[in-house]
């Protein structure tokens, strides 16, 4: 009636089902940016889906400037050490041998991100070559499919990182929402010119419009910072939500951390929300975009 | 009972795919978030996700007692790798203050298989459902030490103990649900359905 080692098949890793279906597995939590054993602790606490672990939260990396690079591995495996939720970690677009050390390193998703400085102007990642699966940002349909394409077994907005200012996030994910519902729409002769137009593969278009959604989980980053931006992003498509600075740039980031949580799982119940955003403390302070220099527009990188 | 109403825990986890395999099993279901929501069930499955933030927001919603005396009566339950864990009587190895709902005599071990690096899929033989062996989708998966004397095998897997049932609880270490195979589901429905 069951099978013994003998009979059974031999396992196969890294398959698509395998790097889609961790993502499914994160779906209706909040991943949160750590950048010490002791922020995962507290992340892990508060009921964090999974970690992103990264030396600087990208409020710091505008504010310091410079080359922004993969984590020190010290730190990364510090906070595999830390918690048992999933670990992720962050290597620069189109740099390989990142990704690569990051996979060595055991983490559980890497994410190939714009809020680093991109290593390679053309090209991101071939990320089929790998077995830890990759999420990855977007700004439009288009963009997700080119991801996607690529490997990316995730993607996310890219909202503009590191501002506290989530009306990027909402524009990405009401864009991306919109173009599916318009391939939606679309009968099978226009889809070859809708494809054209994506810049993205046709049989990838087809099965969004077949699906009437993105074949791989899409979360919401960049800019999240109180629990209403949260459920905000919910509220609009996003499958669960990524918190960068939000959490840890606050006053009270364990307190806020379990707030965004809440909210995240409760996004259409305006009471939960309104509970869970009493007395959280000092939010981060915030950047307004149109006074951010075109040059520091995270959003902008990848293509 | 023709079509049995099943709820589906929707703290965090893969809901959606569950709530897909359920109707295609031809079980009425639907999204279950509050304790009054438990009402009117015939059964519910504890989807996969993350064991120790489905624990905390049970916790915090106040569904952790309810849904505990509701198994504890003879609520039937399934649950798919983090539920697998929520309906383990213990843990091997659990995050300070994880609590489970319980419901089957087994310990089980947190990401037994490893982490997402070798998480894998494989042919799974299970007790109780015809026409050939399941892709099993392992990720970071548990397996069960375990099992006490009223709680039955369906499943093993490299020498471990990988698909559990006790009574009117079923767990699984893997994730049929992202399949499209849905016999375990409708193995469950069935259980569903004898224990109306």
């Amino acid at each position: 009636m069951s099978t013994t080692p003998s009979t059974a098949s031999s396992p196969e890793t890294g398959t698509a089902r395998v790097k889609r279906g961790m993502a499914e597995q994160l779906k209706g939590g909040v991943i949160m940016d750590v950048v010490t054993p002791e922020q995962a602790r507290i992340a892990e606490d508060a009921g964090a889906v999974a970690v992103m672990a990264l030396e600087r939260v990208p409020a710091d990396i505008r504010k310091h400037g410079g080359v922004a690079r993969m984590s020190d591995p010290d730190m990364i495996d510090g906070i595999i050490a830390a918690v048992s939720i999933p670990v992720m970690a962050k290597s620069r677009i189109g740099h390989v041998v990142e990704a690569q050390v990051l996979q060595a390193l055991g983490v559980d998703y890497i994410d190939e991100s714009e809020v680093l400085t991109p290593a390679d102007e053309v090209n991101h990642s071939d990320k089929w070559a790998f077995t830890t699966p990759f999420v990855c940002g977007a700004t439009n349909l288009g963009e997700a499919l080119r991801r996607i394409a690529e490997g990316a077994a995730m993607i996310r907005s890219k909202g503009e990182a590191g501002t506290g200012n989530v009306v990027e996030a909402v524009r990405h994910l009401r864009q991306i929402k919109g173009e599916i519902a318009r391939l939606k729409g679309l009968d099978n002769n226009e889809l070859y010119a809708a494809a054209k137009e994506l810049r993205a593969p046709y049989e990838l278009v087809r099965e969004v419009a077949e699906l009437g959604k993105l074949p791989v989980v899409l979360f919401s980053a960049g800019g999240v910072a109180t629990p209403a931006d949260a459920a905000l992003m919910r509220q609009l498509g996003a499958e669960g939500v990524f918190v960068g600075s939000g959490i840890f740039k606050s006053g009270d980031p364990a307190k806020r951390a379990a707030a965004i949580v809440r909210a995240t799982t409760f996004f259409d119940d305006p009471k939960v929300i309104a509970d869970a955003s009493r007395n959280l403390g000092e939010a981060m302070v915030g950047i307004n975009i149109d006074t951010l220099p075109e040059s520091e527009h995270y959003a902008n990188r990848g293509w | 009972m023709s079509r049995p109403t099943i709820g589906v825990l929707a703290l965090q986890g893969d809901v959606r795919e569950h709530l897909t395999a359920l109707a295609a099993a031809d079980a009425a279901a639907g999204p279950v978030r509050r304790p009054e929501e438990l009402a009117g069930l015939d059964g519910l499955v504890i989807p996969g996700g993350e064991s120790t933030t489905i624990s905390k927001l049970a916790v915090l919603f106040g569904v952790m007692e309810p849904l505990r005396a509701a198994i504890r009566a003879g609520l039937p339950v399934y649950g798919s790798c983090a539920g697998l864990i929520m309906l383990a009587d213990k843990i091997l190895d659990p995050r300070s203050g994880q609590e489970t709902f319980g419901g089957i005599d087994m310990i089980v071990r947190r990401n037994a298989f490893g982490r997402q690096n070798e998480s894998f899929e494989a042919s799974v033989e299970v007790a109780g459902v015809e026409g050939g062996p399941v892709e099993g989708v392992f990720i970071r998966a548990p397996w069960v030490e375990s099992v006490g004397a009223q709680a039955q095998v369906l499943a093993e897997y490299g020498g471990h103990i990988v698909a559990v049932r006790q009574g009117n609880a079923m767990a699984t270490s893997f994730h049929p649900e992202l399949t499209g195979d849905h016999r375990v589901h409708e193995l469950f429905v069935a259980a569903v359905r004898a224990a109306g």
